[in-house]
C-alpha cells in the first residue's frame, strides 16, 4: 500500500523527523487558510501515488497566500501526467501546502530490502532530488550503503558514516544523523517495504528537513497496522483493482484487449507473455489462486467484462487438484449470469479434463477448446482479431 | 537418487489439524509419503488421520524421528511455527503458507544463521521426488520418476512445465517450489548445486520470474561449475514495472528485476532460454 507525501511526513515528524510547516487542503479555502497560516511565500504540492510531479506542473511555488489560492484553483481536479502516472495520469484531489525553504544542499535517504542479505539496507547519496535508479546506474559507487540489523536497526555510528560520507558539514550532522534513525525506525514500525527522503535538504542556515517523503507498506503486515489503513486512498486505485482485492483476486489492469483469468501469479505472468507472443495484447494481470472455485470464477469474469476494451477471454488455469468439470460448470454459470457476449478461449488440465471441456463444448456458448498454453494464445488472439473486425 | 527428499524422510505437519493440512497430509500419505505425525498446540495426544497429533515440534520430533516438517499455518503464526522447527532440529522445514511479513522473515533469515536445518519457501508449493515423497500442494498425478531437477519461484507454472515433460515421457528426479516471496529459505543457487551434485539428475529446469537477481546468481554459477543441460523460463517479460504481480517478490523496482536482463543472462551462461512457457518440454527434450 502507498500513502502519501502528506501522510508520511506526518509519521515522519512522529519519528522526530523535522519536516516543513505545511497543512493538506482538499479545497481551494483550506489551501488560502493555510498559506495564509504559514505566511509568506509557500509552495503548492500536488498529492497522488506517483513521482515527476515537479515536471507533470504538480508543484508550484506562491509567493503569497492569495497566489497560492489561485494555484490551488487550478491543481485541484486538474489531471496530473507525470513518468509515473502512465498516459492517463491521475485527478488531483488533495494538496500540500508549505513552508518555502532556502536550499543548500539537497541529498538522498531511502531503505529497501536487500533480498540477498535478507535485510533491510539503508541507502544515502550526496546526489538528492535525483531518482536513486539514475544515480544507481550512472554511479553506484557514490551511493553509501549500511545494513539494519534485525531487533538493532540503523546505529548512530552507521548514520555517522554516511553523514560524514555524503560531505554534511559538522553543524548539521546531528541532525542528519537524528534524522536517519528516525526514518530507519519509522521503517521498522510501520513494517514498510520501501521509505524515502528524497530530497532530503540542508537549509542555508545548516538545518535539516525532508523536502519529499515516500512510504510503501508491506500489504502482509497491514492486519497489525489497523491505524494504516486509513491512510488508504482508493482514488488513486484502479477501481477494478479495487473490486477485485475486495473478492481476494489479484487483478492488474493493462491497457490491451485480450483478459486473461489464470490460477497462479507466475502462470498468470507467462499466459500474458505467451500472448504478448502470438501477436496480442493482454488486458490484464488476473491470478485467481490456486484453488478457484465457481464463486471466485464469476467475480473474476464480472470484473474481466467490466473493462470495456475485452474483445476476447483466455481462461488458463492448471486445475491439479481441482477438478475441470467444476471448473467447467462455473465458467458456464458465470457466463450465463453475466450473459457474455465476447469469445471466450479456455485451457485447462487436470482431474476430469474430458468431463469438462465436454460440458463446455455443450454449453450453447461461444466457446473454444483449447490445447495447450500456444494453443490457446493463438486462438485467442484470432479471436480478438475476429470481434474487432 | 533425488535431491533432499526421498522414500526415507519422514514427515511432519505443522498446523496438522487444520483443513489443508489434513487435506494434503492424505494426499501424501495416498502418494507412499511418510507421514509420521503433526503438530497442532492445544490438540497434544490425539489421533488425527490415524497419525499423532503433538504440541510442540520438539516433542513430535522426539516421538515420531521426523526429518521433515512442513508448514500450514496462517501467515500472522507462520514465522514463528519455521523457527519452532529450526529449533527443534528438524533438517528440512518447507513452509507453503503465502502472506507472511516480510519484517518476520527478516527474523527468521536470522535466526536461522549458523543452524543446520534448510528451509524451503514459504509461500511455495513444496518440494517431491516423483514416486518416493510428496510435501506440499503439488498435484501427484502430473509428475513421473525420472532425471529432470526443476526449480521454480511459481506454482502452477510448475505443474504446467513438469506437465509438458511427463507427457513427452520425461520423468523428474526432484521438484521443488523455491517460492514467490523476496525472502525464501532456498535460492536457485542453493537448489542448482543440489542437482549438479545429484547423479541421478541429468539436465535441470529452472523457472524464474520478474523481481530481484536470484537469477542471475545462478546463472553465474551454472556458467562456471554445471556440465548438465539446463533450460530455463522467465515469466513476466510483459509485466509492467513497479507493479506487484501477485506473488510478493515479482515486481520490477528501479530498473532491476527485469524479465530480459534475466534472460540474457542466462542465455550469457549457456542456458537454453524458452521464449514461451509452451515450449519447456520440448527444449528439454532437445537438450537430452
Amino acid at each position: 500500500m502507498k500513502i502519501h507525501e502528506y501522510q508520511a511526513k506526518a509519521i515522519l515528524a512522529k519519528y522526530g523527523v523535522p519536516v516543513p510547516r505545511g497543512e493538506v487542503a482538499f479545497t481551494v479555502d483550506e489551501a488560502e487558510a493555510a498559506a495564509k497560516k504559514i505566511g509568506g511565500s509557500v509552495v503548492v504540492k500536488a498529492q497522488i501515488h506517483a513521482g515527476g510531479r515537479g515536471k507533470g506542473g504538480g508543484v508550484k511555488v506562491a509567493k503569497d497566500y492569495l497566489e497560492a489560492a489561485e494555484i490551488a484553483k487550478k491543481m485541484l481536479g486538474m489531471r496530473l501526467v507525470t513518468h509515473q502516472t502512465g498516459p492517463e495520469g491521475r485527478i488531483v484531489q488533495r494538496l500540500l501546502v508549505e513552508e518555502t525553504l532556502p536550499i543548500a544542499r539537497e541529498l538522498y535517504l531511502g531503505i529497501v530490502l536487500d533480498r540477498v542479505q535478507g535485510k533491510p539496507v539503508f541507502m544515502a547519496s550526496a546526489a538528492g532530488g535525483m531518482d536513486i535508479e539514475e544515480v544507481a546506474a550512472k554511479s553506484p559507487e557514490s551511493i553509501l550503503k549500511e545494513l539494519l540489523e534485525p531487533g538493532y536497526g540503523l546505529g548512530p555510528f552507521q548514520a555517522r558514516s554516511m553523514a560524514y560520507g555524503m560531505g554534511v558539514e559538522s553543524e548539521s550532522a546531528s541532525g542528519a544523523v537524528s534524522t536517519m534513525i528516525g526514518l530507519a525506525k519509522a521503517y521498522d514500525g510501520m513494517d514498510a517495504s520501501l521509505a524515502e527522503i528524497n530530497p532530503f535538504i540542508v537549509s542555508e542556515d545548516g538545518k535539516v528537513y525532508a523536502l519529499d517523503a515516500k512510504f510503501t507498506l508491506d500489504d502482509n503486515a497491514l492486519y497489525r497496522h489497523k491505524d494504516l489503513l486509513d491512510l488508504r486512498d482508493l482514488n488513486e486505485e484502479d477501481p477494478l483493482e479495487v473490486e477485485a482485492s475486495r473478492f481476494s483476486l489479484n487483478y492488474i489492469k493493462l491497457d490491451g484487449d485480450i483478459a486473461c483469468m489464470v490460477n497462479g501469479a507466475g502462470l498468470a505472468m507467462a499466459t500474458m507473455d505467451i500472448v504478448k507472443y502470438a501477436g496480442g495484447s493482454p488486458a490484464n494481470f488476473l491470478d485467481v489462486g490456486g484453488g478457484a472455485n465457481a464463486e471466485q470464477i464469476k467475480n473474476a469474469f464480472r470484473i474481466l467484462l467490466s473493462d470495456a476494451g475485452v474483445k476476447a477471454v483466455l481462461i488458463n488455469i492448471f486445475g491439479g487438484i481441482l477438478r475441470c468439470d467444476v471448473l467447467a460448470t462455473g465458467v458456464v454459470n458465470a457466463a450465463r449470469e453475466l450473459n457474455v457476449k465476447v469469445p471466450i478461449v479456455v485451457r485447462m488440465e487436470g482431474t476430469n479434463v474430458e468431463m469438462g471441456q465436454e460440458i463446455l463444448r455443450t454449453s450453447g456458448f461461444n466457446f473454444t477448446v483449447a490445447d495447450g498454453m500456444r494453443d490457446a494464445a493463438d486462438k485467442v488472439v484470432l479471436a480478438a482479431q475476429g470481434t474487432k473486425a | 537418487m533425488s535431491v533432499l527428499v526421498d522414500q526415507n524422510t519422514r514427515v511432519l505437519f505443522q498446523g496438522f489439524t487444520g483443513r489443508e493440512a489434513s487435506f494434503h497430509a492424505q494426499a501424501s500419505l495416498d502418494y507412499g509419503t511418510k507421514v509420521v505425525g503433526g503438530v497442532t498446540p492445544g490438540k497434544g495426544g490425539l489421533m488425527h488421520l490415524g497419525l499423532p497429533v503433538f504440541n510442540t515440534v520438539t516433542d513430535a520430533v522426539k516421538h515420531t524421528g521426523a526429518t521433515a516438517s512442513v508448514i500450514f499455518v496462517p501467515p500472522p503464526y507462520a514465522a514463528d511455527a519455521i523457527m519452532e522447527a529450526v529449533d527443534a532440529g528438524v533438517p528440512l522445514v518447507v513452509c507453503i503458507t503465502e502472506g507472511i511479513p516480510t519484517a518476520d522473515m527478516v527474523q527468521v533469515r536470522e535466526f536461522m544463521r549458523g543452524k543446520p536445518s534448510r528451509l524451503i519457501g514459504p509461500n511455495c508449493p513444496g518440494i517431491i521426488s516423483p514416486g518416493k515423497c510428496k510435501i506440499g500442494i503439488m498435484p501427484a498425478h502430473i509428475h513421473k520418476q525420472g532425471n529432470i531437477g526443476v526449480v521454480s519461484r511459481s506454482g502452477t507454472l510448475t505443474y504446467e512445465a513438469v506437465g509438458q515433460l511427463t507427457k513427452l515421457g520425461i520423468g523428474q528426479s526432484t521438484c521443488i517450489g523455491i517460492g514467490g516471496d523476496p525472502i525464501i529459505g532456498t535460492s536457485f543457487l542453493d537448489a542448482i548445486q543440489l542437482f549438479n551434485a545429484d547423479v541421478d539428475t541429468h539436465a535441470i529446469v529452472m523457472i524464474g520470474e520478474i523481481g530481484g537477481n536470484a537469477e542471475e546468481a545462478a546463472a553465474e554459477y551454472i556458467q562456471a561449475n554445471v556440465k548438465k543441460p539446463v533450460v530455463g523460463f522467465i515469466a513476466g517479460q510483459t509485466a509492467p514495472p513497479g507493479r506487484r504481480m501477485g506473488h510478493a517478490g515479482a515486481i520490477i523496482s528501479g530498473g532491476s528485476g527485469k524479465a530480459e536482463d534475466k534472460m540474457k543472462a542466462m542465455k550469457e551462461a549457456g542456458i537454453t532460454v524458452c521464449a514461451t512457457p509452451a515450449e519447456i518440454g520440448e527444449k528439454v527434450k532437445s537438450r537430452l
